[in-house]
Protein backbone atom coordinates (compact mmCIF):
# COMPACT_ATOMS: atom_id res chain seq x y z
CA UNK A 1 0.00 0.00 0.00
CA UNK A 2 3.02 2.45 0.72
CA UNK A 3 4.49 1.43 -1.89
CA UNK A 4 0.79 2.24 -4.50
CA UNK A 5 1.03 5.70 -2.42
CA UNK A 6 4.78 6.91 -3.08
CA UNK A 7 3.94 5.83 -6.74
CA UNK A 8 1.11 7.81 -7.23
CA UNK A 9 2.71 10.91 -5.70
CA UNK A 10 5.48 10.34 -7.89
CA UNK A 11 3.19 10.48 -10.63
CA UNK A 12 1.94 13.00 -9.79
CA UNK A 13 5.23 15.02 -9.22
CA UNK A 14 5.59 13.49 -12.59
CA UNK A 15 2.61 15.16 -14.04
CA UNK A 16 2.95 18.49 -12.34
CA UNK A 17 6.73 18.96 -13.34
CA UNK A 18 5.84 18.36 -16.78
CA UNK A 19 2.90 21.36 -16.69
CA UNK A 20 5.35 23.39 -15.17
CA UNK A 21 7.90 22.96 -18.10
CA UNK A 22 5.02 23.60 -20.35
CA UNK A 23 4.59 26.94 -18.74
CA UNK A 24 8.52 27.56 -19.18
CA UNK A 25 8.33 26.65 -22.87
CA UNK A 26 5.04 29.60 -22.71
CA UNK A 27 7.08 31.77 -20.41
CA UNK A 28 10.29 31.89 -23.18
CA UNK A 29 7.72 32.92 -25.69
CA UNK A 30 6.38 35.63 -23.94
CA UNK A 31 7.00 39.42 -26.22
CA UNK A 32 8.33 41.70 -24.55
CA UNK A 33 9.40 45.18 -25.68
CA UNK A 34 12.98 44.58 -26.92
CA UNK A 35 11.91 41.14 -27.90
CA UNK A 36 9.10 42.24 -30.32
CA UNK A 37 9.47 42.87 -34.49
CA UNK A 38 12.81 40.18 -34.63
CA UNK A 39 14.70 41.73 -31.79
CA UNK A 40 15.27 45.26 -33.95
CA UNK A 41 14.87 47.28 -30.93
CA UNK A 42 17.42 46.07 -29.40
CA UNK A 43 20.09 47.43 -32.14
CA UNK A 44 18.12 50.55 -31.76
CA UNK A 45 19.00 50.58 -28.37
CA UNK A 46 22.70 49.52 -29.00
CA UNK A 47 23.03 52.48 -32.08
CA UNK A 48 21.51 55.20 -29.63
CA UNK A 49 23.75 54.37 -26.86
CA UNK A 50 26.29 54.85 -29.31
CA UNK A 51 25.29 58.07 -30.78
CA UNK A 52 24.76 59.10 -26.97
CA UNK A 53 28.11 58.47 -25.84
CA UNK A 54 29.66 59.92 -29.10
CA UNK A 55 27.52 63.40 -28.36
CA UNK A 56 28.76 63.22 -24.69
CA UNK A 57 31.98 62.97 -25.67
CA UNK A 58 32.11 65.88 -28.05
CA UNK A 59 30.46 67.77 -25.50
CA UNK A 60 32.78 67.45 -22.92
CA UNK A 61 35.68 68.36 -25.34
CA UNK A 62 33.61 71.17 -26.28
CA UNK A 63 33.50 72.38 -22.68
CA UNK A 64 37.23 72.04 -22.43
CA UNK A 65 37.86 74.14 -25.03
CA UNK A 66 35.68 76.59 -24.09
CA UNK A 67 37.21 76.82 -20.52
CA UNK A 68 40.37 77.17 -22.34
CA UNK A 69 39.20 79.97 -23.93
CA UNK A 70 37.81 81.82 -21.00
CA UNK A 71 41.29 81.33 -19.26
CA UNK A 72 43.16 83.03 -22.28
CA UNK A 73 40.99 85.83 -22.11
CA UNK B 1 23.53 78.23 -24.79
CA UNK B 2 22.09 80.50 -26.72
CA UNK B 3 24.77 80.12 -29.31
CA UNK B 4 24.60 76.30 -28.86
CA UNK B 5 20.70 75.47 -30.68
CA UNK B 6 21.67 74.16 -33.25
CA UNK B 7 24.60 71.37 -31.55
CA UNK B 8 20.88 70.27 -29.71
CA UNK B 9 19.07 69.93 -32.39
CA UNK B 10 21.74 67.68 -34.17
CA UNK B 11 21.76 65.40 -31.46
CA UNK B 12 17.70 65.08 -31.70
CA UNK B 13 17.63 64.92 -35.69
CA UNK B 14 20.22 61.95 -35.02
CA UNK B 15 17.76 60.36 -31.90
CA UNK B 16 15.45 60.69 -34.84
CA UNK B 17 17.27 59.50 -37.79
CA UNK B 18 18.12 56.42 -35.46
CA UNK B 19 14.82 55.81 -33.97
CA UNK B 20 13.14 56.37 -37.56
CA UNK B 21 15.53 55.32 -39.28
CA UNK B 22 14.96 51.32 -38.14
CA UNK B 23 11.88 51.37 -36.78
CA UNK B 24 9.63 52.95 -39.75
CA UNK B 25 8.02 51.37 -42.67
CA UNK B 26 9.77 51.53 -46.07
CA UNK B 27 9.31 50.46 -49.39
CA UNK B 28 10.29 46.60 -49.71
CA UNK B 29 12.20 46.78 -52.98
CA UNK B 30 14.40 43.56 -54.63
CA UNK B 31 17.60 42.81 -53.65
CA UNK B 32 18.14 45.61 -51.38
CA UNK B 33 15.20 44.85 -48.72
CA UNK B 34 16.00 46.05 -45.24
CA UNK B 35 19.15 47.64 -47.04
CA UNK B 36 17.32 50.85 -47.69
CA UNK B 37 17.64 51.78 -44.74
CA UNK B 38 21.28 53.01 -45.78
CA UNK B 39 20.26 55.86 -47.28
CA UNK B 40 19.64 57.30 -43.98
CA UNK B 41 23.53 56.69 -43.27
CA UNK B 42 25.78 55.96 -46.05
CA UNK B 43 24.18 58.40 -48.09
CA UNK B 44 24.09 60.98 -45.41
CA UNK B 45 27.82 60.42 -45.58
CA UNK B 46 28.33 61.42 -48.72
CA UNK B 47 25.70 64.41 -48.56
CA UNK B 48 27.37 66.19 -45.37
CA UNK B 49 30.77 65.44 -47.08
CA UNK B 50 29.44 67.79 -49.93
CA UNK B 51 28.39 70.16 -47.89
CA UNK B 52 30.93 70.77 -45.73
CA UNK B 53 33.61 70.98 -49.30
CA UNK B 54 30.97 73.36 -49.92
CA UNK B 55 31.76 75.23 -46.82
CA UNK B 56 35.63 74.89 -46.83
CA UNK B 57 35.47 76.43 -50.38
CA UNK B 58 33.32 79.09 -49.66
CA UNK B 59 35.96 80.05 -47.17
CA UNK B 60 38.90 79.75 -49.13
CA UNK B 61 37.27 82.27 -51.44
CA UNK B 62 36.97 84.23 -48.34
CA UNK B 63 40.50 83.99 -47.25
CA UNK B 64 41.25 84.98 -50.85
CA UNK B 65 39.36 87.85 -50.40
CA UNK B 66 40.81 89.50 -47.47
CA UNK B 67 43.62 87.64 -46.28
CA UNK B 68 42.85 86.81 -42.75
CA UNK B 69 44.31 83.60 -41.49
CA UNK B 70 41.08 82.38 -39.68
CA UNK B 71 39.15 81.94 -43.15
CA UNK B 72 42.18 79.47 -44.17
CA UNK B 73 42.21 77.56 -40.52
CA UNK B 74 38.36 77.21 -41.48
CA UNK B 75 38.83 75.88 -44.90
CA UNK B 76 41.41 73.65 -43.82
CA UNK B 77 39.16 72.10 -40.70
CA UNK B 78 36.13 71.72 -42.99
CA UNK B 79 38.08 70.04 -45.80
CA UNK B 80 39.19 67.76 -42.68
CA UNK B 81 35.91 66.70 -41.57
CA UNK B 82 34.58 66.34 -45.46
CA UNK B 83 37.43 63.72 -45.79
CA UNK B 84 36.44 62.16 -42.41
CA UNK B 85 32.38 61.81 -43.86
CA UNK B 86 34.33 60.40 -46.95
CA UNK B 87 35.84 57.70 -45.52
CA UNK B 88 33.22 56.67 -43.60
CA UNK B 89 30.75 56.58 -46.47
CA UNK B 90 33.36 54.60 -48.52
CA UNK B 91 33.90 52.17 -45.40
CA UNK B 92 30.53 52.05 -44.98
CA UNK B 93 29.45 51.03 -48.84
CA UNK B 94 32.01 48.48 -48.77
CA UNK B 95 29.77 46.72 -46.36
CA UNK B 96 26.47 47.66 -48.28
CA UNK B 97 27.91 46.81 -51.44
CA UNK B 98 29.08 43.19 -50.41
CA UNK B 99 25.78 42.22 -49.07
CA UNK B 100 23.45 43.62 -52.17
CA UNK B 101 25.72 43.89 -55.30
CA UNK B 102 28.15 40.69 -54.66
CA UNK B 103 25.63 38.40 -53.33
CA UNK B 104 22.31 39.23 -54.33
CA UNK B 105 22.96 40.52 -57.37
CA UNK B 106 26.25 38.12 -58.44
CA UNK B 107 28.29 41.17 -59.32
CA UNK B 108 31.50 40.08 -59.79
CA UNK B 109 34.50 42.06 -57.58
CA UNK B 110 35.80 43.14 -61.47
CA UNK B 111 32.37 44.54 -61.88
CA UNK B 112 32.87 46.32 -58.90
CA UNK B 113 35.90 47.72 -59.16
CA UNK B 114 34.81 49.11 -61.93
CA UNK B 115 31.92 51.05 -60.87
CA UNK B 116 32.53 54.66 -61.69
CA UNK B 117 31.03 56.23 -58.57
CA UNK B 118 33.65 54.19 -56.62
CA UNK B 119 36.53 55.06 -58.56
CA UNK B 120 35.17 59.27 -59.22
CA UNK B 121 34.76 59.35 -55.36
CA UNK B 122 38.31 57.66 -54.64
CA UNK B 123 39.37 60.64 -57.40
CA UNK B 124 37.68 63.52 -54.94
CA UNK B 125 39.26 62.04 -51.83
CA UNK B 126 42.71 61.64 -53.59
CA UNK B 127 42.68 64.98 -54.32
CA UNK B 128 41.58 66.37 -51.30
CA UNK B 129 44.65 64.46 -49.65
CA UNK B 130 46.89 66.04 -51.99
CA UNK B 131 45.67 69.88 -50.69
CA UNK B 132 46.52 68.50 -47.20
CA UNK B 133 50.42 67.19 -48.50
CA UNK B 134 50.13 70.74 -50.36
CA UNK B 135 49.80 72.62 -47.25
CA UNK B 136 52.04 70.87 -45.32
CA UNK B 137 54.92 71.11 -47.36
CA UNK B 138 54.91 74.86 -46.43
CA UNK B 139 56.92 76.26 -43.41
CA UNK B 140 55.66 80.30 -44.44
CA UNK B 141 51.98 80.21 -43.25
CA UNK B 142 51.76 83.22 -45.51
CA UNK B 143 52.23 81.51 -48.98
CA UNK B 144 50.45 78.07 -47.60
CA UNK B 145 47.31 79.50 -47.09
CA UNK B 146 47.28 81.38 -50.21
CA UNK B 147 48.60 78.36 -52.36
CA UNK B 148 46.51 76.14 -50.50
CA UNK B 149 43.37 78.45 -50.85
CA UNK B 150 43.55 78.31 -54.64
CA UNK B 151 44.14 74.65 -54.77
CA UNK B 152 41.37 74.03 -52.35
CA UNK B 153 39.06 75.94 -55.15
CA UNK B 154 40.51 73.51 -58.30
CA UNK B 155 39.76 70.41 -55.64
CA UNK B 156 36.22 71.59 -55.20
CA UNK B 157 35.27 72.27 -58.94
CA UNK B 158 36.72 68.58 -59.50
CA UNK B 159 34.70 67.24 -56.65
CA UNK B 160 31.34 67.23 -58.56
CA UNK B 161 32.04 65.95 -61.89
CA UNK B 162 34.14 63.22 -60.86
CA UNK B 163 31.41 62.15 -58.34
CA UNK B 164 28.15 62.96 -60.09
CA UNK B 165 28.12 64.30 -63.26
CA UNK B 166 31.11 61.10 -64.73
CA UNK B 167 28.96 58.23 -63.38
CA UNK B 168 25.93 59.46 -64.83
CA UNK B 169 27.19 59.84 -68.37
CA UNK B 170 28.95 56.24 -68.24
CA UNK B 171 26.50 54.13 -66.47
CA UNK B 172 27.05 53.15 -63.24
CA UNK B 173 25.58 50.40 -60.20
CA UNK B 174 23.95 53.53 -57.97
CA UNK B 175 21.26 55.34 -58.61
CA UNK B 176 20.59 57.79 -61.28
CA UNK B 177 22.19 56.19 -64.32
CA UNK B 178 21.13 56.31 -67.62
CA UNK B 179 18.98 53.30 -69.26
CA UNK B 180 17.69 49.89 -67.23
CA UNK B 181 20.98 48.36 -68.14
CA UNK B 182 22.40 49.86 -65.08
CA UNK B 183 21.72 47.11 -63.02
CA UNK B 184 19.62 49.23 -60.08
CA UNK B 185 16.77 47.69 -58.59
CA UNK B 186 14.94 50.05 -57.84
CA UNK B 187 15.75 53.40 -55.80
CA UNK B 188 15.57 56.28 -58.26
CA UNK B 189 15.97 59.83 -56.64
CA UNK B 190 12.96 61.64 -59.17
CA UNK B 191 10.44 59.41 -57.17
CA UNK B 192 12.11 58.24 -53.93
CA UNK B 193 8.80 57.29 -51.69
CA UNK B 194 8.15 59.99 -48.95
CA UNK B 195 8.34 57.64 -46.15
CA UNK B 196 12.15 57.21 -47.01
CA UNK B 197 12.06 61.47 -47.46
CA UNK B 198 10.71 62.15 -43.84
CA UNK B 199 13.82 60.84 -42.92
CA UNK B 200 16.48 61.03 -45.16
CA UNK B 201 16.62 64.76 -45.33
CA UNK B 202 16.95 65.35 -41.54
CA UNK B 203 19.61 63.07 -41.35
CA UNK B 204 21.34 64.72 -43.91
CA UNK B 205 20.90 67.81 -41.94
CA UNK B 206 22.00 66.10 -38.22
CA UNK B 207 25.03 64.28 -39.83
CA UNK B 208 26.28 67.80 -41.13
CA UNK B 209 25.92 69.34 -38.01
CA UNK B 210 27.68 67.19 -35.96
CA UNK B 211 30.31 67.55 -38.44
CA UNK B 212 30.47 71.20 -38.50
CA UNK B 213 30.62 70.81 -34.69
CA UNK B 214 33.76 69.11 -34.61
CA UNK B 215 35.35 71.06 -36.68
CA UNK B 216 34.59 73.99 -34.99
CA UNK B 217 36.38 72.55 -31.98
CA UNK B 218 38.89 71.49 -34.14
CA UNK B 219 38.91 75.18 -35.22
CA UNK B 220 39.16 76.85 -31.79
CA UNK B 221 42.08 74.26 -30.67
CA UNK B 222 44.37 75.34 -33.32
CA UNK B 223 43.17 79.14 -32.41
CA UNK B 224 44.54 78.77 -29.04
CA UNK B 225 47.92 76.80 -29.56
CA UNK B 226 48.30 79.50 -32.17
CA UNK B 227 47.48 82.36 -29.67
CA UNK B 228 50.00 81.13 -27.24
CA UNK B 229 52.53 80.62 -29.64
CA UNK B 230 52.62 84.07 -30.70
CA UNK B 231 52.60 84.90 -26.61
CA UNK B 232 55.61 82.57 -26.46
Amino acid sequence: MNNFFSRLILLFTGVLFSTVLFAQDKAVEMADVMRSNGKIYVVVAVCLLILVGLFIYVMMLDRKITKLEKNRD
Amino acid sequence: MHKNWWKILSFLILVYTIVAGFLLDVPHLFILHETIRNLYFHVCMWFAMMILFIISFVYSIKYLRGFSYRNDLYAKNFAVLGCVFGILGYATGTIWANYTWVTDQGQSLAGILKEPKLIGAAIALLIYGAYFVLRGSFTDMDKRARISAVYNIFAFAMLFPSIWIIPRLVGSLHPGAPGDESGNPALNFKDIDSRLRMVFYPAIIGWTLLGVWIATLKIRLELLRDKSMINE
